[in-house]
């Protein structure tokens, strides 16, 4: 088995020589690092993304907007992630966010993951059937767990979820009701004496 | 009285770190101190007459059980090498989260003395190899086969039976990530296991003379006398493989620092000091003369500093004898203006380091706060503008702004990673190929280079669109931010610089581990002695906490 510390570092020296910044490398390195802890397939995508990297052109999307239409290449899922990272304060007004196509989609997804922990909100990803669920940098949700994730995402959408409840008005009251049992009632001298304040408001 | 904390723009350069010497927060006494209270056990012991085989000490404490696995293997005096580019060794080590069982054995029989080609798993946390100094180790082995105990001369000189050539921890070769076991109370500051394999080799070395000497002559062998046992450590020879660790963990080094610095704040504000604490600290000045006295060199660069070393701190003690009065208010202030303005970097940092011993109180609780959750500061706060950062470069690298890398000599060398051993190195970039792989180790350079980008930019730009057009810089930038925060996490100096000498960088680093006797063989790598005169795992319980200067 190999170290979370051998996956970042062998990852962000393979970037490196495949034409990245050292300071892109670095944030290659952390993004398949967290990847494989959350048992996704980091390695396998970075391998074969920078071997197709080798003889294939992809874009560079620097500058995020609210439909991002790539010209005749796809995204690179780097350059793109880490343009998202850098500008998710700017961004994140935007409800939706729309790539028209991206490279090795894996690849994007530890940014959305850490763009999450930036906000405080929940960030969705969906393109066609495979959708992601980045919650906070805490853990990513897919119906994809399994399977080895689509080497280029077409019409993808990055949703910036708003902070609500996951539960019907009900089902928290029902709750609440049993926590309440833990609760005792006040007689009037405990009214009086167990708060500890003054006995009159107006002293 | 108010002190303030040392300026880094002093502190962090070279040659002053270079001068630094070990204390009360030095790792290897901070592990000795951790783990007093665990029971020592030597589990196995399977060596056949000529001392080649297995053997397993441990540590536990309740359920916690951490395991030296020991091999000592016959090689060729041919083989014998320190160089990193050796193959084998006289003996491998591998520290084992828990008891080994059989089968673990017999796997790590397989991996461990094989080092870097071999592959560990996440059950074991350090690795190591050490070589034997034959002349010393037969020496001793002969001497107590006859019934005799060695020449001590030749122990002083040498100070040790073994020296480790490698210690490697979190992660490396498939070893234990340090995440797993971050959070273990007993592993509250750095390299604490690393310290702990160090120091169980050091008691293996014993066992292992004590045990070939007596199939020698089993009729009139004798073992070393616990005193010389006590007198000896274990060496280790350090090449650049440990320099760029201290640029690539910035807030680390910091934390390190700082704890350093805040100690000597604290010290220096103390208005009255008793007698017990003055008497202490005087004593230990006193007793470590022994120390500089049998501090052997043949670097003529080392002889001097010593040299130096001895001449002032002779003269400290005269001033504590018969100028300074401790009874008068803050007398460490006072000892501390006395060393800046009449000593050298040498001698103001060795006595630093002395100052801490008589002040558990506010040292202990610097301790915890020598590691760093790393990752919390990587993010790069892309909001910020450039008015923002060329502020912090103004303020954090006043004296690296003004190098002129025009000049060749101030960008002599680069640092790469060597092909054949996966290991840093260090070449002239203007003599040797190799140069366009060159590691982000030229930190000062590519802050020049970013504050010269940065003065083209308007003042209002944020850093996200920087960088858009700044990928080149981006690893700057994320360091100009995490020293905005972190004052003591920058070397202040030119690491690619014809006149930089890196054994400073090294240096630094082993005075931190607790290291003593600095020998340089170059300007590249070093031998040091580790844990001489340390208590031996039987005393731990009761020991003298000064033994270093006993």
């Amino acid at each position: 088995m190999k170290s979370l510390s051998e996956i970042e570092t062998t990852s962000k020296r393979a970037s490196k020589a495949s034409g990245y910044s050292w300071g892109i490398s670095e944030e290659v390195g952390k993004s398949i690092r967290l990847l494989e802890m959350f048992n996704l397939k980091g390695v396998k995508n970075l391998n074969e993304y920078l071997k197709e990297k080798r003889d294939k052109k992809f874009e560079n999307l620097n500058l995020i907007n609210e439909n991002n239409k790539c010209s005749e290449f796809s995204y690179c899922p780097i350059i793109l992630g880490v343009s998202f990272l850098d500008q998710i304060e700017k961004i994140e007004k935007i409800k939706s966010i729309n790539f028209s196509k991206i490279a090795y989609p894996l690849l994007f997804l530890p940014f959305l993951s850490r763009s999450s922990e930036v906000i405080g909100k929940k960030i969705f990803f969906k393109f066609e059937k495979s959708e992601f669920l980045l919650n906070i940098n805490v853990n990513i949700s897919t119906n994809l767990m399994e399977k080895n994730c689509p080497n280029i995402a077409t019409n993808a959408e990055v949703k910036i979820l708003e902070n609500n409840d996951n539960f019907t008005e009900n089902d928290w009251k029902s709750l609440y009701q049993l926590s309440e049992k833990t609760f005792v009632k006040e007689s009037e001298s405990l009214k009086k004496g167990a708060a500890g304040a003054g006995l009159t408001d107006n002293d | 009285m108010k002190v303030e904390l040392r300026d880094p723009n002093i502190i962090m350069k070279l040659s002053r770190l270079g001068s630094f010497h070990q204390s009360k927060l030095s790792f290897l006494r901070s592990f000795l101190d951790e783990f007093k209270d665990w029971d020592y056990n030597r589990d196995l012991f399977n060596l056949d007459s000529s001392g080649y085989g297995v053997a397993i000490y441990s540590f536990k404490k309740g359920k916690r059980v951490y395991s030296l696995v020991c091999f000592a293997n016959k090689i060729d005096d041919n083989d014998r090498s320190d160089r990193v580019i050796a193959t084998k060794w006289d003996a491998a080590f591998t520290l084992y989260d828990g008891v080994p069982s059989k089968k673990d054995i017999e796997r790590l029989k397989n991996e461990v003395p094989r080092q870097e080609v071999g592959r560990l798993s996440y059950k074991e946390l350090t690795l190591s190899r050490a070589n034997k100094s034959v002349r010393v180790f037969n020496h001793v082995v002969e001497n107590l086969s006859k019934g005799n105990q060695p020449d001590l001369d030749l122990l002083e000189k040498v100070g040790y039976l073994y020296r480790t050539t490698a210690v490697y921890g979190s992660g490396k070769f498939g070893l234990a990530d340090r995440f797993r076991i971050k959070n273990r109370a007993e592993i509250n500051g750095p390299f604490r296991l690393e310290m702990m394999l160090v120091y169980l080799v050091r008691q293996f070395t014993f066992d292992q003379v004590n045990h070939v000497a007596k199939h020698k002559n089993p009729k009139k062998a004798v073992n070393l006398d616990p005193n010389i046992c006590r007198n000896l450590g274990i060496g280790n020879s350090t090449g650049l493989g440990m320099a760029p660790f201290i640029v690539n963990h910035p807030t680390l080094l910091n934390n390190w620092i700082l704890s350093r610095e805040i100690a000597l704040k604290k010290i220096r504000e103390i208005k009255n000091v008793n007698s017990k604490d003055a008497d202490l600290f005087k004593k230990c000045v006193k007793d470590s003369l022994k120390n500089i006295t049998s501090w052997n060199s043949e670097s003529e660069f080392q002889i001097k500093k010593i040299n130096s070393l001895l001449v002032n701190v002779k003269r400290f003690l005269e001033f504590t004898e018969n100028q300074l009065d401790f009874t008068t208010t803050y007398p460490f202030n006072q000892i501390y203006l006395w060393i800046e303005k009449e000593t050298c970097e040498e001698t103001i940092e060795y006595i630093v380091s002395m100052m801490m011993e008589p002040f558990d109180e506010i040292v202990q609780p610097l301790i915890k706060d020598m590691s760093s959750e790393e990752e919390k500061y990587f993010r790069i706060p892309t909001e910020r503008t450039v008015l923002e950062l060329k502020n912090i470069l103004k303020q954090r690298y006043p004296d690296i702004l003004k190098i002129n890398f025009e000049d060749k000599s101030n960008l002599r060398n680069f640092w790469f990673i060597s092909k054949n051993k996966e290991e840093p190195r260090y070449a002239d970039r203007f003599k040797e190929e190799g140069s366009e792989l060159e590691q982000p180790l030229a930190i000062a350079r590519d802050i020049k280079k970013l504050n010269d980008q940065l003065i083209l930019c308007k003042d209002d730009l944020t850093i996200d669109r920087f960088l858009m057009n700044n990928s080149n810089l981006r690893h700057v930038v994320r360091r100009a931010f995490i020293v905005e925060k972190f004052p003591y996490a920058e070397i202040q100096d030119n690491t690619i610089s014809e006149k930089v000498v890196p054994i400073d960088m090294l240096r630094l680093k082993l005075s931190f581990f607790g290291a003593l006797k600095f020998d340089p063989r170059s300007d590249k790598w070093l031998r040091i002695c580790m844990f001489q005169g340390a208590p031996l795992p039987h005393e731990l319980k009761d020991y003298n906490q000064y033994w270093v200067y006993c």
